[in-house]
């Protein structure tokens, strides 16, 4: 695995998480290394979104152990929590940025509320954040103002506001054009290393993703299915992998739901 | 039949206890309200002073109403005077704090409700919380106290201005004599008795409207129909809990 040599910042033993009898997730080992972007992958509704809130603390195991920074998260008490959620950063589906707040107000947001700073050094630091993903220009537009990619970016610089040692994306790509997907792209790649931080993304967008992360989960019904670097992905003989990567419509993740029989249903009792 | 009524009973009680918890959480991170002053005066801001003008003008014609009604009634009895005493009697003990109550939960509880809703539906209260800040220290508890503080002043205000419409019908359009309206109005309404308890059912009536609107806010379904379904909870509840909260106190205050 790339960076295998430093610190594991994320390390997931044997997680599993489930709502009430209903299985989410089982077995799950996953390492992130400190300079690592990783990708978590699958299909939607596999689990990965439930995967990032278990390493933010968002929701806590039902077995296993998630530990961060060497910290056991599911035995850590609020303010344990929220004292290791200032060295996360997290970037939403949609950016999630405070419509009542401009785009500098929402950037200064974590700075003010954790960092006791003179407002000019905070004006400086948030132009900053604002320069590294090219929209200082906008700092005093409103969020009702953004495009969807802009509006990534400004929770991006959000996200990074208080340099964290562990940045999540859910979902970074989705609903962007193929400019604003590239940008969002290399800006994960640039600023996971510019900060010495690590990354993990949750995303189905595979073209995107293979080209910027070190390392990839594949997540199917709760389980880590494949991994590997993307060259081990693009190479894999994996039925899963190879469907999901060449966005296969049919194969281990059938494209017909469970069902009995057609002949049976066309012409049993329920259809008349 | 019976499980459904079942499932509905389970899932009051199971919110009842999530409010009294939620409730709980609010008090516990109020201080942040009061030391970060400027996010309660916003919402005061937001919740009373932007509510003044449905509370001005509701409280105007009500007055106006209890003048003209008033006066019907009490020229029967050769006592138009006493219609100073009537409408301030009613507008501090009753119709002050409820009329202005009910304006309230419409107006700011439901645009609190509403707010927090949004909040939820595109994931900022998730956000503010994964950026290590309580979202109940943040959002919920300034609003609330926002409401709580801005109740008794509304209802203070409608009762002024209801009192002023009473005296322009009764005094400046019929002519009851203006010396007796206010001389018997001073000397029946009682400061204790009629006005602090007025005021007392005001902050009752804003701390449960405030609670109200904030839970349901946090506690609806992240969905443009959860949102919906919790604003229109917020009016009704609201409506109910004043109501019913009125007929306790009232019993309680004015036993006679």
């Amino acid at each position: 695995m790339a960076n295998s040599g430093q610190e594991a910042l994320v390390d997931l033993r044997q997680v599993r998480f489930a709502y009430g009898d209903r299985e989410i997730l089982s077995g799950i080992d996953l390492t992130v290394h400190r300079g690592q972007v990783v990708a978590i992958m699958g299909g939607s509704g596999c689990g990965k979104t439930t995967l990032l809130r278990l390493i933010g603390g968002q929701l806590k195991a039902s077995a296993g152990n998630v530990q961060v920074a060497g910290q056991d998260i599911g035995a850590l008490n609020t303010g344990q929590l929220y004292a290791l959620r200032r060295r996360m950063g997290m970037l939403f589906q949609f950016g999630a940025l405070f419509t009542d707040m401009s785009v500098f107000d929402n950037v200064a947001f974590p700075l003010r509320e954790h960092a006791r700073l003179p407002e000019s050094m905070l004006r400086d630091l948030v132009l900053m954040k604002l320069q590294a993903v090219g929209l200082r220009g906008g700092h005093a537009l409103m969020p009702t103002e953004l495009s969807g990619g802009m509006a990534r970016r400004v929770a991006l610089a959000r996200a990074i506001a208080l340099d964290p040692m562990l940045i999540m994306y859910d979902e970074p790509f989705a609903g962007l054009d193929p400019i604003s997907l590239g940008v969002i792209g290399q800006l994960i790649r640039r600023l996971n290393d510019a900060l010495g931080a690590a990354s993990i993304m949750v995303t189905h967008d595979v073209a995107e993703s293979l080209s910027i992360v070190d390392y990839v989960y594949f997540v199917s019904d709760g389980r880590i299915v494949a991994k590997g670097t993307p060259e081990e992905i693009r190479a894999s003989k994996d039925d899963f992998v190879h469907q999901f990567v060449h966005a296969e419509p049919d194969g281990p993740v059938p494209f017909h739901m469970k069902a009995a029989p057609i002949g049976e249903m066309l012409m049993g009792e329920g259809a008349r | 039949m019976i499980r459904k009524l079942g499932a509905m009973v389970i899932d009051g009680v199971w919110r009842l206890g999530f409010a009294t918890r939620f409730l709980f959480l609010l008090l516990r991170y109020s201080g942040q309200s009061f030391l970060r002053l400027h996010l309660t005066l916003r919402e005061i801001y937001f919740s009373g002073v932007l509510s003044l003008l449905i509370i001005l003008v509701s409280g105007l014609f009500v007055g106006l109403v209890l003048g003209l009604q008033g006066y019907e009634t009490l020229q029967r009895y050769g006592s138009s005077e006493a219609l100073g005493v009537l409408v301030a009697l009613s507008l501090t003990r009753e119709l002050g704090p409820v009329v202005a109550g009910l304006l309230f939960a419409s107006r700011a509880g439901s645009a609190v409700t509403a707010e927090i809703g949004l909040m939820k539906t595109t994931e900022q209260l998730k956000a503010m919380d994964m950026m290590a800040v309580n979202p109940i220290a943040r959002v919920a508890a300034p609003r609330f106290w926002g409401g709580v503080i801005s109740m008794p002043i509304l209802a203070a205000l409608f009762s002024a201005m209801g009192i002023l419409g009473g005296w322009l019908i009764g005094v400046a359009f019929i002519g009851v004599d203006d010396g007796a309206f206010w001389s018997q109005m001073q000397a029946a309404v009682d400061i204790r008795y009629d006005i602090i308890n007025g005021v007392i059912k005001s902050f009752v009536f804003g701390v449960a409207v405030s609670l109200i609107a904030v839970f349901e806010g946090y506690d609806c379904v992240p969905t443009a129909e959860g949102v919906s379904r919790a604003i229109t909870r917020t009016v009704v509840s609201s409506a109910l809990a004043i109501l019913a909260l009125d007929f306790v106190l009232t019993s309680f205050m004015f036993r006679g």
